[in-house]
C-alpha cells in the first residue's frame, strides 16, 4: 500500500468537552453504574448536547476519560443511529416512514418537509444551514401518524398541511 | 382508554385509567388516586408470597414473548450475595406499538411503583429504566417523577422506613431497535454495541454487569401494583374465559382505522369489535383487508381470520399469528400488501445488528428482492427464492430479528400470493420507479 507523501498528518484541533460543568455532569453519574464503561452512552449524549455532534477527537476524549480505546468508542458510536458523526443543521428533523406511518401518508409528509426545509435530499443540510432532514425507523407513535422529532421536540400527527407552520418555529 | 379519544364503554380501564390526566403525573396526584399503597403492601407481604401472588395472577410479559412474569422473577437466586438488577424495557420500537410511551407519559408513578415492587421481590437494589433515545418528551417526565418519588421516600434508601434500598436510574438508548431484545439491551447498558448475547447464561444467572438480572416490559411492570392491590383472583377474573391469558391488555391500534389509539380490554376480547367498534372501523367506503395483530414481527392475518379471532395469546396463535406486543396494524382494501411488506423488510434490514450471517444477509436480500418485484423487475422464481431465504432466516440466529423479518414475508406470500404475481406478470404497474 502506498501513501501520498504530500499529506502531512493533521492534528485535529480539539477543545476538550469534559471540563467544568460537563465534567461535573458526567462525574455525577458515576455512582449510578458499577463500571466506567457503562457511562459510554451517557458520555456520548453529553458530547452531542454540548457540541451538536460527536467528532473523532471527541470519541478519543471520551475514551480517555472512561479508559476505553478510541477504536472501541467509535465502534459503539457507529452502532447507534442517534449520534451524529458529522455536523448537522441547526435543527435536526427525524421523520418516521416505517409501514404503519407509511399506510397513513408518511411519504407525503416527508416530501413536504424536504420541500419546505430546502434540503435537497435525505441526510443533507439545507444551504442556509438551518435544517437537516433524515428518515428514521418506527418512532413508537404509530397511532399519531406521522410523528417527527425536531431537535428534542416530539411532534405527533404531522400532515403536509402542518409542515410550514411547524418549521416556521425553528429559525 | 383510547387516548387521545375518550374511554369507550367496552374498555376495562386499569392501566390506562388516568391517561390524558396531567394531574395523575405528580406524586401527590398519584397518591390521591391510590398510588404507592401497593408497594407498602408488598413490603409487608414479603418476597416469596409476592412472587407467588404474581405467579397466581397469570400475568405474562407484555413486551412480546408472553413469558409468565412470576416464574421469571422466581428464577432469580436467593442467597448469592451478589448485587441484583432489574432492567425495565422501555425501548418500545416494534412497529405498530405505542402503549409503553402512553404509560410513561401519563402515569410515570405507575411504572415506578411497579419497578419498586419487583425490585423488592427479586432483591435488586438498583433499577435501570432503559428508554429509547427517541422518546424525548418522556425523559423530563420520568426524571421529575423520580425526583418526587425520592423526596416522598418511595425510592432511594430505606423506602417507607422498611430498611429496603432501591435506586432507580433512567438510561437513555441511542437509536437501535435491537436494544429491545433483552440481552442487547444489557450490552447497551454496559456501554457496548447492542448485539444480542448467546443464551445461556440467561439474565437471571448472568445479566447486567454479569450479575443476576430480570428484564421486564413497561406494561408488565405497570400491571403489578394493581395485582398487589386487588389480588390474583381479581386479575384472573378480568379475562374472558381463557385461564392462560389473564388480565387486561393495552392494544395499540393503528393504520387504516378512524380512531387510532390505545384500547385497554380484557384478554379474550373479539378482535372484530376492537377494530370496528372501539377503533372506529374503516374509513367510509372501505373494507378490512388484513391485520398484523402483534407488532410487525408477527404473521399477517386476512380479514376473515382477524374477524374470527379473540385477543389472547392462545386464540391468536390458533389463527397462525401471535399476540406479541399488542400493536395492531390494520390495513384496508387500498393497501398494497407487497409494498407494505417490502417496507417492513427494509426496517429489519436497517435494524439488523449484523452479528449473524442469516440475518445480516437475509434481511437485506429479502428487501432487495422485494424491491425489484415492486419495481416491475421481479423474476418468476423470486417467490420461491423469498420463501427459501425466509426458511434459512428462521430459528437459526442468536435472536429472533431474522425470524421477525421472515414472518410477514412468508405469511404475505401464502395469503396474498396473487398480489405478488400481479407484479411479476406485469399486470400491476410498478409501485417504485427504477432509479
Amino acid at each position: 500500500m502506498t501513501h501520498s507523501n504530500a499529506s502531512p498528518i493533521e492534528i485535529e484541533a480539539h477543545e476538550p468537552v469534559f471540563v467544568g460543568k460537563t465534567r461535573k455532569q458526567l462525574e455525577a453519574l458515576y455512582p449510578s453504574y458499577p463500571t466506567k464503561q457503562a457511562l459510554l452512552l451517557p458520555a456520548l449524549w453529553l458530547v452531542q448536547e454540548t457540541r451538536g455532534w460527536v467528532s473523532e477527537a471527541s470519541m478519543a476524549e471520551v475514551g480517555e476519560v472512561l479508559g476505553l480505546t478510541p477504536a472501541y468508542v467509535k465502534g459503539v458510536v457507529t452502532f447507534y443511529t442517534m449520534y451524529h458523526t458529522h455536523p448537522v443543521g441547526r435543527h435536526f428533523i427525524q421523520v418516521c416512514t416505517t409501514s404503519p406511518c407509511g399506510l397513513c401518508g408518511a411519504e407525503e409528509t416527508l416530501q413536504a418537509i424536504l420541500r419546505e426545509s430546502g434540503c435537497a435530499e435525505l441526510g443533507t443540510t439545507s444551504p442556509d444551514g438551518r435544517f437537516t432532514v433524515v428518515e428514521v425507523e418506527c418512532l413508537g407513535a404509530c397511532g399519531f401518524a406521522t410523528p417527527i422529532i425536531v431537535n428534542d421536540d416530539f411532534i405527533e400527527s404531522v400532515t403536509p398541511e402542518r409542515v410550514p407552520g411547524i418549521l416556521a418555529r425553528y429559525q | 382508554m383510547g387516548y387521545p379519544h375518550p374511554s369507550h364503554p367496552r374498555e376495562t380501564v386499569v392501566l390506562s385509567k388516568h391517561f390524558g390526566d396531567p394531574a395523575a403525573r405528580t406524586f401527590q396526584g398519584w397518591v390521591q388516586r391510590g398510588g404507592y399503597q401497593a408497594i407498602r403492601k408488598a413490603l409487608e407481604m414479603g418476597r416469596e408470597p409476592l412472587i407467588e401472588l404474581v405467579k397466581q395472577s397469570g400475568l405474562r410479559g407484555r413486551g412480546g414473548a408472553g413469558f409468565p412474569t412470576g416464574l421469571k422473577w422466581s428464577f432469580m437466586p436467593k442467597d448469592d450475595g451478589k448485587p441484583h438488577y432489574l432492567v425495565c424495557n422501555a425501548d418500545e420500537s416494534e412497529p405498530g406499538t405505542f402503549k409503553d410511551r402512553e404509560i410513561m407519559r401519563w402515569t410515570p408513578h405507575q411504572l415506578i411503583e411497579g419497578c419498586l415492587i419487583e425490585a423488592f421481590a427479586i432483591r435488586a437494589e438498583r433499577v435501570y429504566i432503559f428508554v429509547r433515545g427517541e422518546f424525548t418528551e418522556i425523559f423530563p417526565i420520568l426524571e421529575a417523577a423520580l425526583q418526587e418519588a425520592y423526596a416522598g421516600n418511595a425510592a432511594g434508601p430505606n423506602i417507607f422506613g422498611s430498611g429496603v434500598n432501591i435506586d432507580i436510574v433512567v438510561h437513555r438508548g441511542a437509536g437501535a431497535y435491537i436494544c429491545g431484545e433483552e440481552t442487547a439491551m444489557l450490552n447497551a447498558l454496559e456501554g457496548k454495541r447492542g448485539n444480542p448475547r448467546i443464551k445461556p447464561p440467561f439474565p437471571a444467572q448472568a445479566g447486567a454487569f454479569g450479575m443476576p438480572t430480570t428484564v421486564n416490559n413497561v406494561e408488565t411492570l405497570a400491571a403489578v401494583p394493581h395485582i398487589v392491590n386487588n389480588g390474583a383472583e381479581w386479575y384472573k377474573g378480568l379475562a374472558l374465559g381463557n385461564p392462560k391469558s389473564t388480565g387486561t391488555k393495552l392494544f395499540s391500534v393503528c393504520g387504516h382505522v378512524q380512531r387510532p389509539g390505545n384500547y385497554e380490554v380484557t384478554m379474550g376480547f373479539p378482535m372484530k369489535d376492537l377494530i370496528h367498534d372501539l377503533a372506529g372501523g374503516m374509513r367510509p367506503g372501505r373494507t378490512l383487508k388484513a391485520v398484523i395483530p402483534g407488532g410487525s414481527s408477527v404473521p399477517i392475518l386476512t380479514a376473515e381470520e382477524a374477524e374470527a379471532c379473540l385477543m389472547d395469546y392462545e386464540s391468536i396463535a390458533e389463527k397462525g399469528s401471535m399476540l406479541g406486543s399488542g400493536g395492531m396494524i390494520v390495513m384496508d382494501d387500498t393497501t398494497d400488501i407487497v409494498k407494505t411488506i417490502w417496507r417492513y423488510t427494509k426496517f429489519y434490514a436497517h435494524e439488523s445488528c449484523a452479528q449473524c450471517t442469516q440475518c445480516r444477509e437475509g434481511t437485506s436480500w429479502t428487501a432487495r428482492v422485494l424491491e425489484r418485484i415492486i419495481m416491475g423487475q421481479g423474476r418468476t422464481s423470486d417467490l420461491d427464492l423469498l420463501l427459501d431465504l425466509s426458511e434459512q432466516m428462521t430459528g437459526k440466529t442468536i435472536c429472533v430479528l431474522s425470524d421477525s423479518c421472515a414472518a410477514p414475508v412468508v405469511s404475505g406470500i401464502r395469503k396474498f400470493r396473487g398480489e405478488f404475481e400481479a407484479y411479476l406478470s406485469g399486470s400491476r404497474a410498478p409501485a417504485l420507479q427504477v432509479v
